[in-house]
């Protein structure tokens, strides 16, 4: 089975004095097994939500979820505890992901004591196991977080992700808050690690070179809805929805002989609380029609490559 | 990065990679409150003042309640190094006997008040909602009431005694404890490692305990320390108007009160308890600063 995880029409709203935020609506995915699905969108578009209620740091407000198979949407404290040994994640700032108040060897550590599974002399050996795979030299295991640059603490929060041996990372935004040497250096971290220790990512992010260069899928998000998921390659060669067009062209390119269309998105960002129905995309878009109102609906347009948008054929002439 | 590294190279000299010595965590804060000249001089003052309370029988030269009456109000003297007071009881070894009950009042009033207060600020400032809306307001109605008149009030339903002023003088100290640690945890409730705490299956209480309070506590040591003093005055105004410590118990705050009527024509009554006040609450906040810095690593040096 080849399948690791699947999400099946999640949702989660949040109650605000102003009505019902639709922060993650109605989405569908699955990431196989030793595999990165890179999740990009704008600020603001819920795909960090989608992370966190994967590994149930949010309750779902709809929808499944399936973990190896196994229906996890709901599960009792005793599973969960147990479900969160296979699903961790990584965060965006490592300036806020670490306790100040704890060194780097406690942090790595904590996740291996609150199991039970070990002795204090293996505990010690495990840290110290774990700080060798993440890179971190052993010598600054009584550092505290202040102490350390923004790659090095990014480290500590890798360990103390892989701590327990889980199958499943939510990557938030794990790079944006690191320089772009540093950036690469996580990257590639991050790769290894995934294949030393058979790892499927979900990586959530903004950074379309980033995901690009990491991603085996992708999927684009706009306002909680899925708009486009296909490979990373198709999607960067033959980009189909709107949005995702209009997100591409601000990649900028390093040849300058090449000629750039920039798509320009006017208009403003509909409010995520209590949307109409129809294609959230709908006001900004060049593209819009009657149909545009009505409820949209992912469809496959080519094989594994799956749109959410009324005139996709006719925009792209297929 | 600079020290780090250079701690790095200090270590390694004395031992390589694979050997894991580790240094306690009080050890660390010990050696750091002895590298900060004034909360060290605060922690001699203070345990000189234990001391003091706990060999009081031994250093006194009279018992407290020896009086001598035909040598009262007596100035200080190589018999009398503090004077005598009206009834004639020598004031050094009452001040000595004193400390026993001042400071303990003090510091274990504001610790039990501000157990209280951090157990149930933590919950308010932790999960908020109705929770924290029954908490904070019941804490509004304990702080409409004046803290003197709150302590006059339990005083009077637990009748008076030691143990009963400690009880009403910590019911003082919880609001000020609830207030500040639940407004350090709103801070503090975004925070990502709060977040990654839950991923890696910490249980509610290691929460609060491993990450939140090290992290909000710093506020609290410091009016913690504060309120001993105050609570010291507070604990010399209840044995004034008669519901505290009872005489002939000598305690320092009924000893100025009882001397302030001869303080144009014997000062030395008030003054010599007045300035053990100051000393012990000097002392402690000396010190409870300096505890703060040493528990904080950022401020290390």
């Amino acid at each position: 089975m080849a399948e690791l995880i699947k999400a099946t029409n999640l949702k989660k709203y949040f109650e605000t004095p102003r009505g019902t935020l639709h922060a993650v609506d109605d989405i569908s995915f699955s990431i196989d097994r030793g595999k990165t699905m890179g999740v990009v969108g704008e600020s603001g578009c819920g795909k960090s939500t989608l992370g966190r209620t994967m590994i149930h740091l949010l309750e779902s407000s709809g929808g499944t979820i399936h973990f190896e198979g196994e229906d996890v949407t709901r599960v009792n404290s005793g599973k969960l505890r147990k479900l969160r040994e296979n699903m961790q994640i990584i965060f965006q700032d490592p300036y806020s992901s670490l306790n100040p108040r704890m060194t780097v060897e406690q942090t790595i550590m904590e996740p291996l004591t609150i199991s039970g599974r070990f002795n204090k002399r293996d505990r010690i050996q495990e840290t110290a196991r774990i700080m060798d795979m993440v890179g971190i030299d052993r010598r600054l295991r009584l550092s505290y977080p202040h102490e350390l640059d923004g790659g090095r603490r990014q480290r500590v929060g890798i360990g103390r992700a892989l701590a327990l041996n889980p199958k499943f990372i939510v990557c938030d935004e794990p790079v944006s808050a690191l320089d772009v040497s540093i950036q690469a250096q996580i990257l590639n971290l991050l790769q290894d690690l995934q294949s030393s220790n058979e790892l499927t990512y979900m990586f959530v992010t903004h950074d379309l070179s980033v995901v690009r260069h990491i991603s085996d899928d992708i999927c684009v998000m706009y306002l909680g809805h899925l708009v486009e998921t296909c490979s990373s390659k198709e999607l960067f060669r033959n980009p189909l929805h709107p949005y995702t067009k209009a997100l591409l062209s601000a990649v900028p390119s390093a040849n300058i002989h090449k000629q750039q269309q920039r798509v320009i998105l006017e208009g403003e960002i509909t409010s995520p609380i209590n949307p109409k129905p129809g294609c959230r995309f709908a006001s900004r878009c060049k593209f819009v029609k009657e149909d545009c109102h009505q409820a949209q609906k992912l469809v496959e347009i080519a094989p594994g490559h799956s749109v959410s948008c009324c005139r996709v054929k006719e925009i792209n002439n297929l | 990065m600079d020290d780090v590294l250079e701690m790095g190279r200090s270590m390694n000299k004395n031992e390589t990679a694979e050997t894991w010595k580790r240094q306690s965590q009080l050890g660390i804060v010990a050696k750091r409150i002895a590298k900060n000249p004034t909360a060290l001089i605060g922690f001699i003052f203070l345990v000189l003042l234990v001391l003091m309370a706990v060999f009081a029988p031994y250093i006194a030269p009279y018992d407290y309640t020896e009086q001598n009456l035909m040598n009262t109000r007596s100035a200080p003297s190589l018999e009398n190094p503090f004077g005598t007071d009206e009834l004639g009881r020598d004031v050094m070894s009452r001040v000595i006997y004193g400390s026993r009950y001042s400071l303990s009042i003090g510091i274990l009033s504001v610790l039990l008040g501000t157990s209280i207060g951090m157990f149930f600020g933590a919950i308010a400032g932790y999960f908020g909602g109705t929770v924290d809306n029954i908490i904070m307001r019941f804490i509004d109605i304990l702080q409409s009431i004046p803290g003197t008149l709150l302590a006059i009030t339990v005083s009077v339903v637990l009748g008076p005694g030691y143990f009963n002023s400690m009880l009403a003088l910590s019911i003082g100290a919880i609001p000020m404890s609830v207030r500040l640690l639940r407004a350090s945890i709103l801070g503090i409730r975004g925070e990502e490692y709060l977040e990654a705490a839950t991923s890696i299956n910490a249980r509610t209480h290691r929460i609060i305990l491993r990450h939140i309070i090290p992290n909000t506590f710093a506020p609290i040591l410091v009016s913690g320390t504060m309120m001993i003093g105050h609570v010291i005055l507070s604990a010399a105004m209840l044995s004034f108007i008669g519901l505290g410590i009872q005489p002939p118990m000598p305690e320092w705050g009924s000893m100025i009160a009882g001397g302030r009527n001869l303080i144009r024509s014997c000062p030395h009554i008030v003054t010599f308890p007045g300035i053990f006040i100051m000393i012990a609450v000097l002392s402690i906040n000396l010190f409870g600063d300096g505890l703060r810095d040493a528990l904080d690593p950022k401020l290390k040096k």
